[in-house]
């Protein structure tokens, strides 16, 4: 094959296509492989992670039981001038009734009373007493029939606020989230202080989990810097001991930190033993902020221990020797040296750290008692027993997006890129 | 065909007969709460009938206390694998409502009692919803430790006396039963309770009457916390589920005493769930469960009071303990002098907003 002279960027291969597009060409189908190699794995986690998640969080906006239960009486009251005293018209109650009946009929009228009930207390009742007498109203005049039926809808405050969360998309459930209200009027102002739950809730569940990473920190790196510098039978062994826990079940974990630290507990009744506090003063060490801190750093130790371990257990023993060799004192060669080196260690820890625990629920309800409770204590509660799904959502959202504010802060701090898992 | 294949093919055989030969039993899942209540069931209702019916398979699950959520989730999914559900009344009305248990006929369903009255007039006022079949009368009460408090407290107004009755106290971490009992306390007329709860200004009292104790209260969230609480000495004086205390006391032997003043009624008991798969072999069940010896029986293993009238003189002595059980129910005269039911009616419409004022009010 003869040397042609040609200018660097024009190589050809064998069939006569240039280098670059040939090489182009090869790298894509080797992309295109690896793809479809991965596709059915994103298909998985797409239709059993993420569209159940995003159909969940959708409900923190979606409002459309109103509507659908009550067509008629939606669309006549869009007439309707809510901001006046005057009633509504003879259209409107005729459609409220004819929609009632159909509801009835259909068991949906308890629930539209229900999430209306959600934002004007007594809603749950008016719909559903009404639901069981709207059959006895069969002609005209409606308006005096459903007013007879039940004083409350001659109140021209139902109705705004029925008006109100008619439309099928409702910034309601993100208020309540915020603690915030939007009245019939269209006016948004935070609740006064002593009704707010959430706002101070998310901060204080912030500020636990900061705190419960700081300790692990301090508290992971002499662990992970003893099993790192010990021969490998020890350090083996050491390693056995942090994973331990891992097997036992979180709730006997939990409980027996309930026995150790609670006011007859182990704790306590040793202190008093050996006579460092009194019987009548003992250390109220659980069902508060303490308990929660405590029980969670232990539980969420190992989380820290690992990353740091396996980042330094890559670091060479000869920087040190080397730091100190050239004059410097132990301690600085340390701090010089060796923890610059740990911190994708400690990054990677902390996140793992941070995000487990702003979401923990378990511990926290078993021994947080009221002060030491996190804001997935109150989003469970929401989706169990009260069935507020939509504000249940709406503080999901509101969690994501702040652990999403950390993890980006995070990333600008310290750097996404540095930080290894070993 | 080789020496490995034949032994192969005998195999499949031999395990093709044997699972052929068993009997398939087809399968119910019943819902309850699980700890004792979910025992005493079985001991008197899960395994006779399985005794006497060995084609049926009854598979307990211990979620009634998110019933509601997860019936609303599966009859959203379209898939119903429950069958039977024991949920408290407030929780019956809500699914009625709702469309997601069905609508039963006492008369039709349900055994007659002994001497021949329909179920209807058995249970009487207790069939307070067209989808729920009562079957214990339980009460929420007071229990108290009676080697750590100088004198034994008579009146509920002495959990919020915390002169005379030193030391922590354990309440339920809702507003339900707490506000009713702080405004008794309050000098509230006890027939006026709910109307003054309605209003803002009641809501406010009842909650400045819980804030004098609430330094010293540990608010609890699943029934056995206060009987371990109580036993740990941990608390004083806590409220919890009669038959948890009832567990405590004489199964446990801790010294603790029941309090029994203005206790809170309440009714447990089964919902059928719309969709269910079983309806037929379901009916069966529930009207062997649910007739007179049935819910007698239960009573010889928790202190619940049976729901039908007929069961009542039936109840006799604990089936382990061989103590009298009549005394330990919240229904016999001498514990029932004051009490209060349940306020169906005004919760479901005032507990979203009740229960955000007192989550408030406790993070304060």
């Amino acid at each position: 094959m003869t040397v042609q002279a040609e200018p660097i960027g024009e190589l050809r291969t064998v069939d006569g296509t240039q280098l670059k597009v040939s090489l182009a060409r090869a790298l894509r189908r080797q992309r295109l492989t690896a793809f479809a190699m991965v596709v059915p794995l994103l298909a998985f986690i797409l239709i059993t992670f993420l569209i159940p998640i995003a159909d969940m969080l959708f409900r923190s906006v979606e409002n459309s039981i109103v509507s659908d239960t009550l067509p008629g009486a939606t669309a006549a009251l869009d007439q309707w001038e809510g901001s006046s005293d005057a009633l509504p018209d003879e259209a409107v109650y005729a459609a409220m009734v004819a929609d009632l009946k159909v509801a009835k009929k259909n068991r949906t009228a308890s629930r539209v009373g229900q999430r209306l009930n959600y934002q004007a207390p007594g809603m749950s009742s008016l719909f559903r007493s009404t639901a069981r007498k709207v059959t006895r109203i069969k002609q005209a005049p409606y308006k005096a029939a459903l007013i007879k039926s039940d004083k409350r809808w001659g109140d021209p405050e139902t109705w705004r606020v029925i008006k109100l969360f008619s439309p099928r998309f409702t910034s309601g459930y993100f208020l309540a989230a915020v603690d915030a209200k939007q009245n019939t009027k269209g006016e948004i102002h935070l609740l006064p202080k002593e009704e707010r739950i959430y706002l101070p809730l998310l901060w204080r569940t912030m500020l636990m989990s900061l705190a419960i990473t700081v300790l692990t920190i301090l508290l992971g790196f002499p662990i992970a810097y003893l099993i790192a510098k010990s021969p490998t039978r020890i350090g083996n062994l050491l390693i056995i001991c942090v994973l331990l826990p891992f097997w036992t079940s979180l709730l006997v974990r939990t409980t027996s930190w309930i026995a150790l630290l609670q006011k007859e507990g182990v704790i306590n009744d040793f202190l008093v033993l050996i006579g460092a506090i009194d019987d009548s003063n003992r250390l109220v060490m659980i069902h508060n902020t303490t308990g929660s801190i405590i029980a969670m750093t232990h539980i969420l130790l190992p989380f820290m221990v690992l990353p740091m371990y396996s980042v330094m257990k890559t670091i060479p023993p000869s920087y040190m020797r080397a730091g100190i060799s050239l004059g410097a004192h132990p301690w600085r060669a340390f701090w010089r040296i060796y923890l610059p080196n740990t911190v994708p260690g400690i990054g990677a820890g902390s996140i793992l750290v941070f995000i487990l625990a702003i979401g923990y629920y378990i511990t926290p309800e078993l021994v947080g008692g009221t002060t030491g409770t996190f804001i997935s204590n109150r989003i469970a509660y929401h989706i169990s027993t009260s069935l507020n799904w939509g504000l249940g959502a709406a503080l999901g959202v509101v969690l994501l997006v702040v652990v999403m504010a950390f993890y980006l802060l995070y990333d600008k701090v310290i750097g996404i890129d540095n930080m290894k898992l070993g | 065909m080789g020496v490995a294949t034949k032994i192969l093919a005998a195999g499949v055989l031999a395990a093709a007969v044997t699972a052929a030969g068993a009997a398939t039993a087809e399968e119910l899942v019943v819902v309850s709460w699980g700890g004792a209540y979910s025992a005493s069931q079985q001991k008197a209702y899960h395994e006779p009938y399985m005794a006497q019916h060995p084609d049926i398979k009854i598979i307990n699950d211990d979620s009634s206390n998110e019933a509601v959520a997860k019936l609303r989730a599966m009859h959203e999914a379209g898939n119903m694998s429950w069958d039977l559900v024991d949920v408290v009344a407030a929780d019956a009305i809500r699914l009625c409502d709702e469309g997601l248990a069905m609508p039963i006929d006492a008369d039709k369903w349900l055994a007659p009692s002994p001497d021949g009255t329909p179920a209807s007039k058995d249970f009487g006022d207790l069939l307070v919803s067209e989808c729920y079949i009562p079957q214990i009368v339980y009460s929420t009460t007071f229990g108290y430790r009676t080697d750590l408090l100088k004198e034994a407290p008579t009146s509920i107004c002495d959990v919020f006396d915390t002169k005379r009755f030193p030391g922590k106290r354990s309440l339920e971490k809702r507003p339900i039963n707490n506000m009713e009992w702080a405004l008794i306390c309050d000098g509230v007329a006890p027939d006026k309770i709910y109307d003054v709860l309605g209003t803002p200004e009641g809501a406010a009292r009842a909650l400045k009457k819980l804030g004098t104790i609430k330094d010293h209260v540990i608010w609890w969230t699943k029934g056995a916390q206060t009987p371990q609480l109580l036993a740990d000495g941990e608390v004083v004086m806590g409220s919890t589920y009669n038959g948890r205390l009832f567990s405590v006391i004489e199964e446990e032997h801790q010294p603790i005493a029941m309090l029994w003043d203005w206790q809170v009624y309440d009714l447990d008991g089964w919902i059928v769930p719309t969709g269910t798969k079983h309806l037929d072999a379901v009916k069966k069940f529930v009207r062997f469960a649910t007739d007179t010896q049935r819910l007698a029986d239960q009573a010889k293993y928790i202190s619940y009071g049976p729901a039908r009238k007929s069961s009542a003189p039936l109840v006799g002595k604990h089936a382990t303990l061989g103590i009298d059980m009549g005394p330990h129910m919240p229904t016999d005269p001498k514990n029932a002098k004051t009490t209060l039911l349940y306020n169906y009616e005004f919760w479901a419409d005032n507990r979203d907003d009740l229960d955000a004022k007192f989550q408030a009010w406790l993070n304060q």
